[in-house]
């Protein structure tokens, strides 16, 4: 396993979140250069350093995770990536037109007055998408995640896993370049979680998108991603980046149960530990 | 039974028992029949009222003042609530006029809509706007700002518009605020109305519930008093059904907590 630092690349930019026709990209290569990205937050308070001097090529087809402590700059990343936030220094660069991207909250983000097709296909229904081309869309993706029967019903109808599988489901319906994940999986409990990542790997086999996802689980890291990409505490730089190459196709059974796992288990945690101290003891600090 | 139908039955139990209460206090002469006459007794008053058409008049003049004043103030309410919760320039602008005005007791204003509209039904309508609408707008308003900043950013990264996210995040997450307000500016209205009517007990013709009401105690006719009472609860209770019954059609999202 090699520790690397993240490379670097030039390219045209583009303005960020900027959305476009969408094409196949040629598998590997770089789909976003993230160069030298800075971001403070400025308040009554004073000046918080979200994220300082980050610089991480993001591979086509990969699957890329970010670990770090809590309040480190991960979801801010991964805002800029959406494009609902913009950095305050650097840019984000792409070597061909800027991808597109749908983003998978924490917690909830089901709209509650939709029902459950509504919610999958709203995306396409922005962007004018006719009736008939989303119906058949919304029949694929329910049947992708299994819950064809629940088409009709409302949100609060289902169980906290189920919601989370239509807010997937609803970014796969733009079929974006990028699929970002913020700790999708952090509001369910055990059980339906590593049902879900076998579910989400799945998915990755089947579409090969690229996904970045949040997580603050150092196992839930190693059984998905091909690179894990580790945080420091605030202001959040990257660390490291970790490669992780248990053969693919992958389910948590088969991965947890790898004779290298704790091996790599501990290769993260060793990285992240100090920057988990660091966080905790300033929120202890910052809370007297 | 489906739970359904056991609210509908609880809900009109509820009354019923309350009567039956008032049937048994006034008929044991626990309390004073003169002044508390058993509800049974008064059903011959009422079917009197009812067939000389004195009451439905009078339910009818109301009732009309009531949902003239109410869509009048339901509207630009809804809408300026609207923008109130979407942009926070309009709302700090709009803000501290609309808490004062919404503080004033509401009647004390209607010397002031009287002296501005004069005496006939226009007063009447505009005391009832008065009072209901900065209710409806600050209803509004919370509804627009409790929406969980989470769907706004769905929308956005999904490439909605700014009227598209009105028309699916904002419109749609306040509607559940916007008919809390409707409940409460519809009871409002009834409660400003009879009080407003009241100012009326001198004249002969028919002017109301409120004036039904006053002009019953000018007359000292305890029954007629108490059917008009009666009237005005009957007419509060159906209006808030009705109301019940177009948000349940209109949000069938909300359901579980109905």
């Amino acid at each position: 396993m090699a520790i690397a630092a993240s490379r670097h690349s030039s390219g045209v930019t583009h303005p960020v979140g900027k959305t476009a026709q969408p094409t196949t990209y040629r598998p590997g290569g770089t789909l976003i250069h993230v160069d030298h990205l800075t971001r403070t937050f400025e308040s009554p308070s004073g000046t918080l350093n979200a994220l300082e001097d980050v610089s991480l090529d993001v591979q086509t087809g990969e699957f890329l995770a970010i670990v770090g402590p809590s309040g480190c700059g991960k979801t801010t990343l991964l805002r800029i990536l959406a494009g609902l936030d913009k950095p305050t220094t650097g840019t984000l660069d792409a070597p061909g037109r800027f991808p597109t991207n749908a983003l998978v909250f924490q917690g909830r983000s089901v709209f509650p007055w939709m029902t459950v097709e509504d919610n999958i296909t709203y995306g396409l229904k922005l962007t004018g998408v006719p009736r008939s081309e989303r119906r058949e869309r919304a029949t694929a993706l329910l049947r992708l995640i299994g819950i064809e029967r629940f088409r009709a019903s409302f949100p609060h109808q289902l169980s906290e896993g189920m919601r989370q599988r239509v807010a997937i489901a609803r970014a796969l319906a733009v079929d974006p370049d990028l699929l970002l994940m913020d700790e999708p999986f952090s509001a369910l409990d055990e059980q339906t979680k590593l049902i879900l990542q076998d579910e989400v790997l799945d998915i990755w086999e089947r579409t090969r998108k690229t996904i970045v996802f949040i997580t603050h689980s150092i196992d839930e890291a190693l059984v998905m991603a091909d690179r894990i990409v580790v945080f420091t505490a605030q202001p959040g730089r990257i660390k490291a980046i970790v490669d992780v190459d248990f053969p693919r196709p992958r389910d948590f059974l088969t991965v947890r149960s790898d004779p290298h796992f704790a091996e790599r288990f501990r290769c993260v945690w060793d990285l992240l530990r100090d920057e988990v101290t660091i966080a905790s003891r300033r929120s202890v600090e910052g809370t007297r | 039974m489906t739970r359904r139908r056991w609210e509908l039955l609880l809900s009109l139990l509820g009354p019923l028992v309350v009567l039956g209460i008032w049937e048994f206090l006034s008929r044991t002469q626990i309390i004073d029949p003169r002044f508390w006459p058993a509800p049974t007794s008064l059903i011959d008053t009422m079917q009197q009222q009812i067939s000389s058409g004195a009451l439905f008049t009078n339910i009818r003049i109301s009732l009309v003042r009531v949902l003239i004043g109410f869509m009048i103030a339901a509207v630009p309410g809804v809408i300026i609530g609207l923008a109130m919760g979407l942009y926070w320039p309009v709302r700090v602008f709009l803000m501290p006029v609309a808490t004062a005005i919404y503080a004033i007791p509401k009647l004390a204003v209607l010397p002031l809509m009287l002296i501005v509209f004069g005496v006939g039904e226009s007063s009447k309508i505009a005391i009832i706007v008065v009072s209901i609408f900065f209710l409806i707008v600050l209803n509004t308003m919370s509804g627009v700002m409790g929406i969980d900043p989470t769907y706004r950013d769905v929308a956005q990264n999904l490439g909605a518009s700014r009227w598209q996210l009105f028309t699916t995040v904002a419109w749609p997450g306040a509607l559940p605020a916007i008919f809390t307000g409707f409940r409460l500016a519809m009871g409002f209205a009834l409660l400003v109305i009879v009080g407003t009517e009241f100012l009326d007990g001198n004249k002969r013709e028919p002017n109301g519930i409120g004036w039904y009401i006053i002009r019953s105690w000018n007359l000292l006719k305890v029954d007629d008093l108490f059917v008009g009472l009666l009237v005005v609860a009957f007419i509060a209770w159906v209006l808030n059904l009705l109301l019940e019954v177009i948000e349940r059609r209109l949000l069938p999202w909300r359901a579980e907590v109905m």
